[in-house]
């Protein structure tokens, strides 16, 4: 059994649903992730997961249940709020904008802090003692009338942004196109993008797909490193079983939307049902 | 690779802004009237250009709705800097209502007054017509465009109808509107490459992605729509007082400039500010060159009478072809730079040694 830790809670899934037409690719999810924690979300094709990352941050509205983000109801609430307010993600089939050199789709990332007006609000209508009132500024004429004020702020955010780009070791590539770069480090690309946001959760979505396994093996140890480096609250989907029995602390198991297991890595390894959904599918254990 | 510095593109930048100032007082003087006259439009043609390119470039939305804002910017100059006496004369279907038909006012204030409607008349038709994406998005900002055209068509009382504004006083010169094209550049120019911008062109590469940044697509999208009907509208008020006869016909300032300025910016490289400029340039001296084919010509002995709409003829075949086989136009998505001059001839040259 799962001991009930006393930590704070990131994220509260409560009976998530949604439908599209007659299918039902979501089926009441219930589930949670607490702070620091690395949990991993897996099941067979089509069962669900990428679904789930998608109402989270705000891309699908569920039919029904809620998305309980920090004790904020999240649910149905614009994707960018959502962002804003510390969920940050990646996608299963690399989206980076790939026109733009490396170092602007970290800057990207980072245009949020002179846009998060309206998340600010939403911590302020929360929880007014904690944060401070939201004071709206002009940043957009700032911008184009380049004030000191803006340029002092550019200054930070291409700092920011270096710094973010030699953390993940991609500093030597700052000003090529992202276009260019080879598929591990677009993934990392990915991955330092979200971080940008200033996320406190992050959703990794087949980080490993396509990867060798060293670069699967360097990939745990690069996740391990950011988790604690900038005290994340990771929920990540994979089909590498070695993957994710190495790095989850945690596991929910999905199979045609709903949960069929949930529980630490060892208990998920031997679980009757686990094998039967996988073996239907392919042989991943 | 050596980068040129900021210090050095200030400065360089500097000597080409003055630099086209003495030439432009050079062509002003010494040109001739005709010549003149081209190089003023050639400014003009750039300020729609450059901020058509900003909607249709940069961000990456179709619209096909810029010249409704050009016209909007274009009548309400007009009607500010009209003679009073000459507004008395030209409505005679309907009077002017009241206080158009008392005011007149000098033509820095008319040009920004119409820029500021056109950006409100963007506002409006960009707010519902965002909501729609791709193909949808381009009929809706046409079919506001066609609206905005066929209103003033109607609207006696207000633009004269179908009769258009006459007498325009021929404000124009080259001084406004280059001056009103170095501004453009510069606004839009600085737009692009802030963080704003940067949020732009994500958007335009991946709306979902943009979205998980945390970037407001829709708040984005309006944002440059409106900034590019201001310039639209400026364009369109320096438009009517070099034309000095405004009206609402589709080869006007219809669907027609919509499709020219389309030309430009496609011609120079969609989302490239510089790309649109020049564009621009080779627009206004291509069509005055195909002019001769529009007027009678003796082909060897032939008698050809001069058949209307040839040129245009000509453009959209142009048109079609840059399309089809060059589509990332003169400068692609890039921009002029002193740094792209660098690279090009000292590196060549570095490389020969
Ligand atoms: N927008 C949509 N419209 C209709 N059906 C959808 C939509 N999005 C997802 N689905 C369906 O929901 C189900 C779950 O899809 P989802 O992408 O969440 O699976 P997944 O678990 O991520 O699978 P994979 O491992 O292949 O990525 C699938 O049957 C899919 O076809
Ligand atoms: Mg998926």
């Amino acid at each position: 059994m799962i001991e009930i830790s006393k930590k704070k809670s990131v994220l509260k899934l409560e009976n998530l649903t949604i439908k599209f037409g007659g299918l039902t690719a979501v089926d009441s999810f219930n589930g949670y992730l607490n702070e620091g924690e690395l949990v991993g979300l897996i099941g067979p094709n089509g069962a669900g997961k990428t679904t789930i990352f998608n109402m989270i941050t705000g891309i699908y509205k569920p039919t029904f249940g809620n998305v309980i983000f920090n004790n904020i109801d999240i649910t149905g609430m614009k994707p960018h709020v959502i962002t804003h307010l510390g969920v940050a993600r990646t996608f299963q089939n690399i989206r980076l904008f790939s026109e733009m050199t490396v170092l602007e789709n970290v800057l990207v990332g980072e245009h949020s802090w002179l846009t998060n007006f309206a998340a600010q609000k939403v911590l302020y209508k929360h929880n007014p003692k904690v944060y401070r009132r939201p004071k709206w500024k002009p940043w957009f004429w700032s911008a184009v009338l380049k004030t000191p004020d803006y340029l002092k702020m550019e200054r930070e955010m291409r700092d920011h942004a270096l710094e973010l780009l030699k953390a993940v070791d991609l500093e030597r590539y700052a000003n090529l196109k992202a276009s260019a770069l080879p598929y591990g480090p677009q993934r990392k690309l990915e991955i330092a993008r979200a971080l940008a946001t200033k996320p406190m959760l992050l959703l990794l979505d087949e980080p490993a797909a396509g990867m060798n396994p060293q670069e699967t093996q360097e990939l745990l140890e690069f996740i391990e490193n950011i988790r604690k480096r900038f005290s994340l609250t990771i929920l990540l989907i994979e089909h590498d079983m070695k993957f994710v029995m190495g790095i989850c602390e945690r596991i929910y198991v999905l199979d045609y939307g709903k949960i069929i297991a949930h529980g630490l890595p060892k208990e998920i390894q031997n679980n009757k049902k686990v094998i039967e959904a996988y073996l239907g599918d392919e042989v991943y254990v | 690779m050596k980068r040129v510095s900021v210090k050095m593109n200030f400065i360089l930048t500097t000597i080409l802004v003055i630099g086209s100032g003495f030439f432009l007082l050079f062509a002003n003087n010494s040109f001739g009237d005709y010549w003149s006259r081209i190089i003023t439009l050639i400014a003009i043609y750039a300020i729609m250009a450059v901020s058509y390119t900003l909607v249709n470039g940069v961000t990456g939305i179709f619209s096909l709705g810029h010249a409704g804002f050009i016209a909007v910017g274009a009548y309400t100059a007009a009607l500010l800097t009209l003679p009073i006496h000459q507004k008395a004369m030209s409505f005679f279907i309907q009077p002017l209502i009241w206080p158009l038909n008392s005011i007149q006012m000098g033509f820095l204030p008319a040009t920004i007054i119409g820029g500021i409607v056109a950006a409100f008349f963007a506002f409006i038709v960009g707010y519902p017509s965002l909501r729609l994406t791709g193909d949808y998005f381009a009929i809706a900002t046409l079919a506001f465009a066609e609206i905005i055209r066929i209103v003033i068509q109607n609207s006696y009382s207000i633009t004269n109808g179908a009769l258009g504004l006459k007498g325009i006083p021929s404000y124009t010169t080259i001084w406004w509107s280059w001056g009103w094209l170095l501004v453009t550049i510069v606004v839009i120019g600085s737009l692009k490459f802030s963080s704003y911008g940067r949020a732009l062109r994500a958007l335009s590469e991946d709306t979902v992605a943009a979205r998980a940044m945390g970037i407001n697509v829709f708040r984005h999208q309006l944002m440059a729509f409106v900034v590019s009907g201001f310039f639209a509208g400026i364009g369109g008020a320096l438009y009517a007082h070099w034309l000095t006869t405004i009206d609402p016909r589709p080869t006007s300032l219809g669907i027609m400039l919509t499709f020219y300025v389309l030309i430009m910016i496609v011609l120079g490289g969609l989302g490239s500010i510089s790309g649109a400029v020049l564009g621009a340039i080779f627009f206004a001296i291509a069509a005055q060159w195909l002019r001769i084919v529009e007027s009678p010509m003796n082909l060897f002995g032939l008698k050809i009478p001069g058949i209307p709409g040839m040129s245009m003829l000509i453009f959209a075949t142009v048109f079609i072809l840059i399309m089809l086989f060059w589509r990332r136009g003169i400068m692609g998505k890039r921009e002029l730079s002193w740094q792209l001059f660098y690279n090009f001839f000292l590196k060549e040259a570095g490389d020969r040694n």
